[in-house]
């Protein structure tokens, strides 16, 4: 599929009934986000004021300590700052002022909302006001929640973006903008094929630098990257912009698509956007081709987690002949999964919200071939007999576009492969 | 408020899950939001647990605070119970529950559970992981054995002469630090001495076991940090005596060895009439590290500066070690367990060196840096700092990553513990000796970029295009001080790497010092005499 026309949907009214759980949730909290969004903005410090749980959290779900001096940290709250022994508002301008003094590298402060900090309602906004008052124009203050109570895992990059709305420069210049946090070298490969189909200028959002922002206005075109930046797009429609919708850049289809919904908006001929992208179909296709044999006529269960889990869905059972028992995700946003949905098979469940053990409890009567899922659940579930792989790989391994369609796949391949080798 | 980057333990609730996750038919369920389950990778990942942590979380949200969280805590308790069926359940809350205040604890209490109920107060604004593990083994213990505490001033019986002696073994914890070896060696030492293990927890005890705590004769503390407060108690309220010696070192097990024996009423010599200690002989000792500590090739680490830092139990008996087993310098000692810093304090004044009790990673990497160590002994966390400083190291303490948590057998405790820390210690620094000889020859034709590896000598040209050690970043100058002349700063490169940091800065400091305008070949020596070693 080269031509520009949107995908045949597969069932045709997008109206499979949804499975609503509440429960315990097996999901990470919106803090996480800081892992990937620090790496992405370069200039950047995401300082979370919240507890030793909040540290330990990021730190377990970063791995390793690469960094000497991460550009993350933790303002932990202290019992004197509870008791009102300590005014917090001056505790925390006295961290900022240090952190800045030591880290003269930094442009943009991140003051990340966490659960505790909510609860106590320690006004991080009126707090980044102040800090601005003193810090600009050298840093700029932001402020976000991450905070388990209001955000589940990947909304923590929505909330920080939609904290840098506000800041984009105006401009009236018909633009695209790429919306969610893609690695550099993505980046790079998506704004070579726009170049080459003529779509220009393309900016992306986030920047590689937090002090870069992207101009916006009435001529700019959105094009969202990422499933789960829903209110940070409706940050972007309220300042005049207009959303292109499209599948998501997961595999060949999805990534064509996407392409097509800007080449449409650009008057891209059919023969032009043919010429600059079958080339890289076909180079995808033979990635995606070596591993179909591993996925093809394989039961999938999604437990929710990263907001990735209906593209990824779709793209392998359209691309790599999976079937889907149930797809789980933290939540349903219909607006940015409307082109998605049509394309999922009727036959899967569609859960939304989690109560994990009635859910593990499904994943044990469906005996499904591949269990995708966070990883406190991946060796208790192989442990059971199931194939499983963790969901947090997707967010931190480049996996849109075509040159990633192969890389996609392997990643769901690898546990059966490894499965096929292994014989003890 | 307190800026942190890493930390070395977490909240009191992750001690607590320790705790019931060590443990059969306990669960623990955990008034806490979204996001506190990544504490469950923790036992699946980086101890490989291959089941759930029995931990069941409430999950509440922003719209339920408004609303009824005291009733999503007694539906998860209830719902937990019914599924699970636990024979004892632990009932806490994360930080974020402690300020809402909804006391689950006493919600559980006053649903009338059919099993012990234990409510866990845990206050995440001033304690960490450590006091919450002990704190929850404490309160577990104390209710599960609630009705079974003599009347004060009962005379404890005297153990029958046709019964061998018991000891518990308390403290191992998953996520502790070799926990599952040294209870299997531990195990194995009191067997040599006729005494029975009768119960081992937490680690893989049921609350019936706990309540078989007092049948034994006395306890093993292995784990001063998770179990000091129990084997406390159990002294206080049961007259069980406990032991002080951690069992870490050839030294420390023969003292421990000692200290068993006499609070069982046993003979040591069949254990330690084997044990020479001093003599060069590889039957001195059932630990082959004592002859190993004393073979010449062993020569070469007499004095080595070695930085030890980790918990109290680790770091103290490391830096033991270290002095009298392995002749290093001790040249820093501390710990992040402020609860035993008072040991730690001491262990210092000992050794000669300043404590450094601190949970400020960054203190603590100042600290090893100030002191140019030639090994560190530490946690994941100095793991990371000394590959940075590019000092050897190994890890002696939590907290750990999944690679110290080996598949083979690989106890710290006991005789094969010490021959465990021999190697382990021992291998880092054999790794920069061959550094060193790497950086002695690099000028040799054979270490050119061009040369192919030795054994790929047939290939012709280089499989590995970059020279196989590249020359480590030079330290950053002192301020203030004088330039290198280009002989000078040749001369230094000739020095091994691994004291050319403490070289390049006691000679800057001479030379600012003096005033002296360069450094020279003549000031590089003029220093290391006036510095000497």
């Amino acid at each position: 599929m080269t031509d520009l026309s949107a995908l045949p949907p597969a069932n045709a009214c997008a109206d499979i009934p949804v499975l609503r759980e509440r429960g315990q949730r097996e999901v990470f909290c919106g803090l996480t986000g800081i892992v990937w969004l620090h790496r992405k903005m370069q200039d950047a410090f995401f300082l979370v004021v919240g507890s030793r749980t909040c540290a330990h959290l990021i730190q377990s779900a970063a791995g390793v300590m690469i960094f000497a001096e991460p550009r993350f940290g933790t303002a932990i709250l202290t019992d004197r700052d509870l008791a009102g022994m300590a005014d917090a508002n001056e505790e925390l301008d006295r961290i900022c002022v240090t952190l800045l003094e030591r880290r003269p590298d930094i442009r943009a402060l991140f003051l990340v909302g966490s659960c505790p900090s909510e609860v106590i309602k320690l006004d991080l906004a009126k707090a980044a006001e102040r800090l601005n008052s003193r810090l600009l124009p050298r840093v700029r203050v932001l402020n976000y929640s991450g905070s388990g109570i209001e955000t589940t895992f990947t909304q923590g990059e929505d909330n920080a973006l939609k904290a840098m709305v506000p800041l984009l420069p105006a401009t009236d210049d018909k633009q695209l903008l790429v919306v969610g946090c893609l690695a550099d070298v993505v980046e790079d490969q998506f704004q070579r094929c726009f170049e080459a189909l003529g779509i220009g200028p393309v900016h992306f959002f986030p920047a590689r630098r937090a002090s870069d922002l992207p101009p916006v206005g009435r001529n700019t075109l959105v094009l969202p990257a990422q499933p789960f930046n829903g209110e940070t797009i409706r940050a972007l429609v309220a300042r005049g912009t207009t959303v292109l919708s499209a599948p998501y850049p997961f595999g060949v289809e999805g990534t064509t698509a996407w392409l097509a919904a800007a080449a449409r908006e650009w008057d891209v001929a059919p023969g032009r956007f043919a010429a600059v992208t079958t080339p890289m179909i076909e180079r995808a296709r033979k990635g995606l081709e070596r591993h179909r044999r591993h996925l093809a006529g394989k039961r999938l269960f999604m437990l929710p987690d990263s907001q990735l889990e209906i593209p990824l869905a779709r793209f392998l059972h359209r691309e790599m002949g999976m079937d889907p028992v149930e797809i789980g995700t933290p939540y349903l946003d219909r607006q940015m999964i409307a082109a998605e949905l049509p394309l999922l098979p009727a036959t899967a469940t569609l859960s939304e919200g989690q109560h994990l053990e009635r859910q593990l409890d499904r994943v044990r009567a469906t005996a499904p071939d591949l269990v995708v899922c966070g990883l406190g659940l991946a060796n208790p579930l192989e442990a059971e007999g199931f194939a499983t792989k963790w969901s947090i790989e997707l967010v931190f391994t480049p996996i849109h576009g075509y040159e990633q369609a192969g890389d996609l796949a392997e990643i769901f391949a690898r546990p059966s492969e490894r499965r096929a080798r292994l014989r003890v | 408020m307190q800026l942190t980057l890493w930390t070395y333990e977490g909240p009191p609730h992750v001690g607590a899950m320790r705790i019931a996750t060590s443990m059969r038919d306990v669960h623990y369920v955990l008034h806490a939001p979204q996001g506190d389950t990544y504490a469950d990778l923790l036992f699946t990942m980086i101890e490989r647990r291959d089941r759930r942590p029995p931990v069941t979380y409430t999950t509440f949200q922003a719209r339920d605070l408004g609303g009824d969280t005291a009733g999503l805590v007694t539906r998860t308790i209830a719902e937990a119970y019914e599924r699970h069926q636990p024979k004892a359940l632990l009932v806490g809350e994360s930080c974020t529950a402690e300020l809402i205040q909804d006391q689950p604890g006493a919600l559980a209490l006053g649903m009338k559970l059919p099993v012990p109920v234990i409510p866990l107060d845990l206050p995440a604004y001033t304690k960490k992981e450590n006091w919450g593990a002990a704190e929850t083994f404490y309160q577990l213990t104390r209710t599960l054995l609630s009705d079974r505490i003599p009347a004060p001033g009962t005379i404890r019986p005297q153990r029958p002469a046709e019964r061998r002696p018991r000891a518990n073994l308390l403290g191992p914890t998953v996520l502790g630090f070799r926990c599952r070896d040294d209870v299997v060696e531990i195990t194995s030492l009191l067997e040599q001495l006729g005494i029975d293990v009768h119960v081992v927890a937490p680690l893989g005890a049921a609350p019936d076991d706990i309540r078989r705590l007092p049948e034994a004769d006395f306890n093993v503390d292995l784990y001063p940090e998770v179990a000091r407060s129990t084997a406390s108690w159990l002294q206080r309220s049961f007259g069980m005596p406990y032991t002080t010696t951690v069992p870490m070192g050839l030294g420390a097990t023969r003292d421990f060895i000692a200290e068993v024996a006499r609070l069982a009423g046993v003979d040591p010599a069949p254990v330690l009439g084997r044990e020479r200690p001093g003599v060069a002989r590889l039957d001195g000792s059932q630990s082959r590290m004592q002859w190993y500590a004393r073979s010449v090739d062993s020569t070469y680490l007499t004095g080595k500066r070695v930085f030890i830092f980790g918990d109290a139990t680790h770091a103290i008996a490391a830096a033991r070690i270290a002095t009298e087993e392995m002749g290093f310098t001790v040249v820093g000692l501390g710990t992040y367990s402020r609860e035993f810093a008072r040991d730690v304090r001491e262990a210092a004044q000992r050794y000669g060196v300043d404590p450094l009790i601190a949970d400020d990673y960054l203190e603590v990497e100042q600290a090893i840096a100030a002191a140019t160590p030639e090994l560190v002994l530490g946690t994941q966390m100095e793991r990371h700092i000394a590959k940075r400083l590019g000092i050897a190291c190994a890890v002696i303490s939590v907290p750990i990553h999944v690679q110290d948590v080996p598949a083979r057998y690989s106890p710290v405790y006991g005789f094969e513990g010490a021959n465990v820390l021999f190697d382990t210690w021992v291998h880092p620094l054999v790794m920069g000796l061959e550094e060193h000889l790497l950086q002695m020859f690099r000028g040799d034709f054979e270490f050119g970029d061009d040369a192919p590896a030795s054994h790929l000598s047939h290939a012709g040209k280089s499989a590995h295009p970059q020279n196989p050690t590249p020359e480590p970043a030079p330290a950053a100058s002192e301020p203030g001080a004088p330039p290198w002349t280009p002989d000078g700063e040749k001369e230094l490169r000739k020095i091994p790497f691994f004291v050319r940091g403490k070289a390049r800065r006691n000679t800057e400091t001479y030379a600012r010092e003096r005033g002296l305008r360069e450094i020279t070949v003549e000031t590089l020596y003029d220093a290391k005499a006036h510095f000497g070693r």
